[in-house]
């Protein structure tokens, strides 16, 4: 009797009845990060491009696995190498009840390429959306690109009369003097829809009974909160005040694990923390090596490199959170990656390198870390000063907050730093966001690969890249995805560390899909009763 | 007195120049707000576009300029994270802050006092070293550290209280109340202990120290010659006493609990001003910064001066000194 009762409120939700609060299901989840503007177009961040995937869609989704998979558009395909034909669904409503159409993801477009805008590199500059009929169009490129349609997930469509009618038309700009109502309302074809937004505090959803898809999920209200402190999220997930959080602080992993309402979910993240060593300058800014630089000696490369003990580093620094890399792009994204394998942790063959390379009593040099981005940033780069001392490289460690440490290391300061450590996912969940922004070469600028903070630069991988990005066939394209990355194995141009974990809290009465990418995605959640 | 007045708002407002500079010194040391604003691939072009439209590139000294002229008119821009106006931003949470301040003073007043009382007078009794022992703990340990205890205990453990958050908020004409509804009345207790903790000492010793110097006075002998009862004496002489300088300490106080909400605000999750300045000191949001401390300075400077006022109203002898000068 019972089931059968909750069967007919489920299909009464789903019918999009009103429920009576006595079957309400609410999810309750808490980040450690706000959700701050609601327009995902200005901001291009994991978390915020997650909520906002509960509320808005693009053209294309990503499933459980990434693979991806129909979103606004029901099927597309390659009509010429550089024109694309997208089939929009029919029968979608943007959640104000209006129709979708070609017109909205052509506005759509014009909107992800104004000033404001985050999101610019979702598509080519060059590229032209040209409206065939009301669900269908086709997308113009100059030259052919396999990877095209890679990062449209997160490209969500907005609705073209409503941005009109809201002053939404333009990505809300960081320096606009009056704040667009799209920072703080949201209307998309998504399974869920914001009730309210208070950024930084609270966030309600529900969800949208007109959703053109099944449901998958159970809920009646969503409620989103910021919980900054790791003991407080900790405390309030115990306590049963939420459902769900994100991250779990790695020495609480075990501690929740042994409470009898609470689960861990572990698996393996897209991000690889990597060590950059300043291989572009002629002398080390921070170095007491002068008139010559020895990381531009791929031996002194690898000796820092097999000097690393990494499974020390998983064991006693993750607690078993992270997943030794051999290169810079998780095996999830480029299943090639699993070819290849580390350089063995070896003190006394760093040492022969390193004497080979002439420089037998080791030197000194600065690192700079991060230490609030990646898990545990600071212990990492600590754990790295102690190793290299056993090969006489004296390590003085330079740990600041990430908004001083982008600063210093990264372009704004011309790569102010001769050692350090940053992590990367790529947006496009392809390798060749890997090789055109880190493993590439860049100029004293910036130019190039921006994100290559240690301007380690072998002509070759620029060469495969520029080759890659327009190679339509998969395998000869994995091929040279491949070939690039083990040119930049041999030499140890960057030195890859893990893949850290991801690590969710999440209470026993909640089914959720923990994604690689980490996106908070409730529209797969069930609370049971 | 008018005199007076004029002086000390010409202090006040080179007070606040001065809070102003050092700020804007210290904001070039807390890194890069451009990048904190963007996305990974985000191109070299566009970061170096947004630091030009935000006046990043400017000289200090004409970036210091533009934040006075536009902080007289009370304009502080726009947040760079939240992309809100600063100035909405603070007003919305300045009501949670001031909700947690003004219950974490009354929890120091309330039970301080009695606690001060009750030792001064009996200074040997066991209870009262055992007052005094725990008060040394609410002045030795660090805040966060009391918070976590008493989520822990409160609401991990016995389930009785909320460990984060504000509870169910009603809206009165802008201003943001928790307390019209239960929810808000439990999430307020646990902050309010933790942020109140130290002042409960403080005044606790304050009266204390207090009671026992006023207890010795003659005219506390002469009422006891008198013969009049323990309790007249303690509560309707000596106590009235006592609370001159607590009330001085209390409202210089409030500025201090106002502003050094900080750590609480952040353990409890709770939305008022301190935890939003933490957010952006981590995210170099700096129009929020400046404005918060602005604002922070503004409390002290005008708590102090309503505190000197109080003085010359209170104290006939200041009246008067100043009046034969």
């Amino acid at each position: 009797m019972k089931r059968s009762l909750s069967a007919l409120l489920i299909g009464a939700m789903a019918a999009g009845l009103a429920a009576g609060p006595a079957d309400a299901k609410t999810f309750r989840y808490a980040f450690q990060g706000d959700l701050n503007a609601l327009d995902p177009y200005s901001l291009n961040e994991t978390f915020t491009l997650g909520a906002m995937g509960n509320v808005m869609e693009g053209l294309t989704k990503r499933g459980k696995d990434l693979a991806i998979i129909p979103g606004l558009a029901e099927r597309w395909e390659v009509v010429e190498p550089t024109r694309w034909r997208f089939h929009l669904r029919k029968g979608v409503k943007f959640h104000n009840g209006e129709n979708f159409t070609a017109d909205d993801v052509l506005f759509s477009l014009d909107r992800m390429r104004t000033p404001g805008s985050q999101i610019k590199s979702r598509a080519p500059a060059d590229m032209k959306a040209v409206k065939v009929d009301d669900h269908t169009v086709d997308f113009v490129l100059s030259q052919p690109n396999p990877i095209l349609h890679y990062e449209w997930d997160t490209w969500y469509i907005y609705s073209k009369s409503w941005a009109e009618a809201n002053g939404a038309t333009q990505a809300q700009a960081a320096t606009a003097t009056s704040n667009s109502p799209a920072s703080l309302k949201a209307n998309g074809t998504g399974p869920f829809m914001v009730m309210s937004h208070e950024p930084g505090v609270k966030t309600v959803f529900k969800p949208n009974p007109n959703w053109w898809g099944k449901p998958e999920h159970n809920l009646t209200e969503v409620i989103f909160q910021t919980i900054k402190s790791d003991a407080t999220r900790v405390a309030a997930l115990l306590s049963g005040e939420i459902d769900m959080m994100d991250p779990v602080p790695p020495q609480d992993i075990e501690r929740l694990k042994s409470a009898p309402n609470v689960q861990v979910l572990t698996g393996p993240e897209i991000r690889t923390i990597f060590l950059n060593m300043d291989s572009f300058r002629n002398e080390l800014l921070y170095s007491d090596v002068k008139g010559k630089n020895p990381f531009k000696d791929a031996r002194v490369r690898k000796a820092v490199y097999q000097a690393i003990d990494i499974q020390a580093i998983k064991t006693r620094i993750m607690r078993g959170m992270s997943e030794p890399a051999a290169t810079v792009i998780s095996p999830l994204f480029f299943k090639g990656a699993t070819q290849m394998s580390r350089h063995p942790y070896d003190v006394e063959a760093a040492k022969k390198l390193l004497a080979e390379a002439g420089y037998p009593k080791g030197f000194s040099v600065e690192m700079d870390c991060p230490n609030d981005r990646y898990v545990n940033d600071e212990a990492i780069c600590q754990a790295v000063a102690q190793m290299l001392s056993r090969i006489d490289i004296k390590v003085k460690l330079n740990a600041m907050p990430k908004a001083k440490y982008f600063e210093k290391a990264g372009p704004t300061k011309k790569y102010d730093s001769s050692f350090n450590l940053l992590g990367w996912s790529p947006g496009s969940g392809d390798a060749w966001n890997v090789l055109a922004n880190i493993i590439g070469c860049r100029d004293a600028d910036g130019k190039g690969a921006t994100f290559n903070y240690g301007g380690y630069c072998n002509p070759k991988i620029d060469e495969l890249a520029k080759k890659i990005l327009v190679e339509n066939d998969i395998a000869k394209r994995d091929a040279m995805i491949l070939e690039a990355l083990t040119i930049n194995h041999n030499e140890a141009g960057v030195i890859p560390l893990h893949q850290q974990a991801l690590a969710w809290g999440v209470s026993k009465k909640v089914e959720i899909v923990q994604r690689a990418d980490n996106q908070i995605l409730f529209y797969w959640a069930k609370v049971k009763d | 007195m008018l005199a007076y007045s004029i002086r000390r708002i010409f202090e006040a407002v080179i007070v606040m120049l001065t809070v102003a500079l050092l700020a804007f010194i210290l904001f070039r040391f807390v890194g890069d707000p451009v990048n904190q604003m963007v996305g990974q691939d985000t191109t070299l072009e566009d970061r170096e576009r947004l630091r030009e439209e935000l006046g990043l590139n400017d000289p200090v000294p004409i970036q210091f300029a533009r934040f006075v002229s536009n902080a007289m008119q009370l304009e502080f821009g726009m947040s760079y994270q939240v992309k809100q106006p600063v100035t909405r931003l603070i007003a919305e949470r300045f009501p949670a802050t001031f909700e947690l301040s003004i219950a974490a003073s009354l929890f120091a007043l309330l039970l301080g006092i009695p606690m001060g009382v009750y030792t001064g007078i009996h200074r040997d009794s066991w209870i009262s070293k055992t007052f005094l022992s725990l008060s040394l703990v609410g002045i030795s340990l660090p805040t966060f550290l009391i918070g976590i205890l008493l989520i822990y205990i409160f609401a991990v453990i016995l389930g009785w209280l909320p460990s984060f958050g504000r509870g169910t908020v009603t809206n009165i004409g802008g201003w943001r109340t928790g307390l019209l509804s239960a929810s808000g009345w439990k999430a307020i207790i646990l902050p309010a202990i933790t942020l109140g903790l130290f002042q409960m000492t403080l005044v606790t010793r304050l009266v204390r120290s207090q009671m026992m110097e006023v207890l010795r006075t003659d005219y506390i002998k002469f009422a006891r010659a008198r013969g009049l009862t323990s309790r007249a004496i303690n509560f309707g002489h000596a106590l009235k006493n006592t609370l001159i300088p607590v009330i001085t300490i209390i409202g210089l106080q409030l500025g201090a609990i106002i502003a050094f909400a900080i750590i609480t605000e952040t353990v409890f999750q709770w939305p008022g001003m301190g935890l939003l300045f933490i957010q952006s000191v981590q995210n170099a949001d700096i129009p929020v910064m400046s404005a918060y401390l602005m604002l922070v300075a503004f409390l002290f400077v005008t708590i102090n001066f309503i505190v000197d006022l109080l003085y010359v109203w209170i104290d006939p002898r200041i009246r008067i000194l100043s009046r034969e000068t």
